[in-house]
């Protein structure tokens, strides 16, 4: 799986990020993780990714299949493998290592 | 933000006329609602904690499952451990089905998996996600009660813990506001109750289970070591996992309220039944026969269990020095045979050495087994073999449990005690004052012999004797015999068969002599006879004699008369001469 991406990378086919950002409500820290979210892809993922929004009020069987405690948490969907940050994303910084969103490969 | 939803009515309208007592839940857990005095608090969180192994799972699952089938309260099982499958397998042997609860809706399992370590922590965050969970768990299975197990969990899920404290403290409120009766379960921690210290938010009932091993036996112990507003037990408990779930035994009886029956239960000892007054002993009452080595303890007791199956009753033989088969064996050979009771169901052993189950496991079974042939009598062989897993104490605990058990179902039971060596009564002072009735056997020595005596120490509630009876084991089983009280004391054995042959010896010497004084009397009176006789036969020749003489002498005055009266006649003297002739005639 991880060899068919590294392929896939090189080739530059599939290069999308698929990003779940689950939230409760319009709490603050939803608001705040959301509006974060967005200008940290703006910079670093300008027009290859897609933000789905998650609300677990709205949808409580959701939290189940993301085993999702904190709110709120983001999960990176694509590319593989799959990883998972809590918070309002206010630390840029870590959000990057979180997401290995490192300017290296780029 | 937090959901929330009205708090549970009847909180605040169970209330008013009872303002001093806590709306409690009962656990349906055996024992633990009298620890507790009916169950955990309701509407509130409690704590569970203490070390790997000791429990706490099985005790919170119990709580819920008991909580559907006997309280109509529905349940949601938070696991942050073990997944549902892991957990129906797990409590299925206790015969907990999980997924029929589940197929119902009154039971939800909630497994929730707490990805370890490498969550990156960017800002602020809030644990609304499991409130939320929690929150559709409890709404959708309509639940009472909340298990959430073991919440410590999340500790190794986040790294800012400050955060996740305070959100802890807001679970809890929020449980709290729910209005749900919840079981948190925690690790002991290092000197602590619990790893993270937990019970800093949980402080309405913090109950810690222990799991301890001593002289290789491991026991689990419960205590409620703290329970607000609310009176409890603070002993430690001795609980059990056995097939039926846990359960607590509380070494405090609920009291002593036993129905009490003056029916009698034959001993299986005719002369002995006589000696505790007539008929034996009290129906539900509980037998002591202590006694040394080789007494015959067990025979009496086997007797006792030959006599209720004689009667139709089945009768329960726990054995903790011989098997069945050496019991039938034993038995049989003092004519005392048991197998035709085995054989027609009405006699069960047990047999097994105590330190198989320890004491908790040893009162549990017997309770169960007890529950399930339902005897009418019952045998403990010895118990003093119980004082090997367990101190006096702890076994005297014990047996009063165990005595207030079978005096509330209505079993006659006879322990038999072995004491060691002189100190017969120490030994057993500690199982003596929970029995009805002691008997004592023991051997006395003399005359080069031991020989078994048998008397009634004690007897509650009947006029029993005081007599020391010798005790024999014949080919037709014990028989009592009395013994002789002489100036040396007590005989027994040959002692007391040579003062018997001394005693038939004398009464024939007295027969003899009385026989020979009533022949020599009756020879006497033979002789008396024979010379009245022959007094009587001279008195009768003499009386013939004189009567003759009589005769002879008035024949003779009538003869001289006449020659007179010829005389005078003859020489015609007056008439009035006659009378001086009749006269002189006389002279």
């Amino acid at each position: 799986m991880i060899a068919e991406n590294g392929v896939d990378d090189h080739a530059g086919l599939s290069d999308v990020w698929h990003l779940r950002l689950y939230v409760a409500g319009q709490s603050p820290k939803s608001l705040r993780a959301l509006a974060n979210l967005k200008t940290l892809c703006e910079e670093h993922l300008a027009g290859r990714y897609e933000i789905e929004v998650v609300d677990l009020v709205a949808d409580p069987a959701q939290a189940r299949s993301d085993d999702i405690l904190a709110i709120p948490t983001l999960i990176r969907r694509l590319p593989p493998p799959l990883r998972k940050i809590i918070g309002d994303l206010s630390n840029t910084e870590r959000v990057l290592v979180g997401l290995r969103l490192e300017p290296g490969p780029q | 933000m937090t959901p929330t939803s009205a708090i549970e009515p009847d909180r605040k309208t169970a209330t008013p006329h009872k303002l001093t007592e806590l709306p409690k839940a009962p656990t349906g857990i055996s024992g633990l609602d009298e620890v507790t005095g009916g169950g955990l608090p309701r509407g509130r969180p409690t704590l569970v904690c203490g070390p790997a192994g000791c429990g706490k799972t099985l005790l919170a699952m119990e709580f819920l499952v008991r909580g559907i089938t006997q309280y109509q309260e529905p349940g949601v099982f938070v696991a942050f451990e073990e997944t549902t499958e892991d957990l129906v397998a797990n409590v299925a042997s206790l015969g907990f089905d999980l997924r029929k609860f589940e197929a119902e809706g009154q039971l939800v399992l909630e497994h929730i998996n707490v990805a370890s370590g490498d969550i990156e922590d960017t800002g602020d965050w809030d644990l609304d996600g499991l409130f939320i969970r929690l929150g559709a768990a409890l709404d959708t299975s309509g639940a009472k009660r909340i298990v959430i197990d073991t919440i410590e969990t999340l500790f190794g899920g986040f790294t800012n813990t400050a955060t996740l404290r305070s959100e802890l403290q807001r679970l809890f409120g929020w449980l709290k506001s729910r209005g749900v009766t919840a079981v948190i379960t925690a690790e002991r921690g290092d000197g602590t109750l619990t790893r993270h210290g937990i019970e800093e938010y949980v402080s309405d009932c913090v109950i810690v289970l222990d799991h301890r091993v001593t002289e290789q036996t491991s026991t689990r112990r419960l205590r409620i070591l703290k329970y607000r507003g609310s009176l409890h037990g603070t002993n430690e408990y001795p609980f059990l996992i056995g097939e039926n779930g846990v359960s607590v035994l509380p070494i405090t009886s609920p009291g002593l309220r036993h129905s009490v029956s003056a029916n009698r239960v034959s001993t299986g000892v005719a002369r002995l039944d006589s000696m505790l007054g007539g008929g034996g002993y009290y129906q539900g009452s509980t037998v002591l026969v202590s006694g040394t080595a080789g007494t015959g303890k067990s025979t009496l007791a086997a007797q006792f269990c030959h006599a209720a199956c004689s009667r139709g009753e089945r009768a329960m033989f726990f054995a903790f020095e011989e098997s069945e088969a050496e019991i039938l064996r034993n038995m049989a050979s003092v004519g005392v045979d048991l197998r035709p009771w085995v054989d027609q169901g009405l006699l069960k052993f047990q047999c097994f050495r105590p330190n198989l189950l320890g004491l908790e496991g040893h009162l549990f079974s017997m309770q169960k087994w007890l529950t399930e042939f339902d005897p009418a009598v019952i045998v403990k062989d010895p118990v003093s073999d119980l004082l090997r897993i367990g101190s006096p104490a702890d076994v005297s605990a014990m047996l009063s449990r165990q005595v207030d058990f079978l005096k509330a179902k209505g079993v006659t039971a006879l322990f038999t005690s072995l004491n060691s060596g002189a100190d017969s009564v120490v030994s057993a002072e500690q199982i003596t004052s929970l029995v009805d009735t002691w008997l004592e056997v023991k051997t006395l020595e003399g005359n080069g012999e031991l020989n078994r005596v048998l008397y009634v120490l004690k007897s509650r509630g009947m006029a029993h004797s005081n007599q020391i009876r010798e005790f024999l084991l014949t080919d037709q089983g014990i028989e009592l015999a009395d013994v002789y009280v002489g100036p040396q004391g007590v005989l027994t054995g040959s002692a007391r068969q040579a003062q018997e042959a001394q005693e038939d010896a004398d009464g024939a010497l007295r027969r003899e002599d009385l026989e020979q004084r009533q022949s020599n009397l009756e020879r006497r009176r033979e002789t008396v006879e024979a010379q009245a006789a022959a007094l009587w036969r001279e008195f009768d020749d003499e009386a013939d004699v004189v009567k003759r003489l009589l005769n002879v002498g008035s024949d003779r005055v009538e003869d001289r008369a006449g020659q007179r009266a010829e005389q005078g006649r003859l020489r015609r003297a007056d008439t009035d001469e006659a009378g001086d002739l009749a006269h002189n005639g006389a002279s």
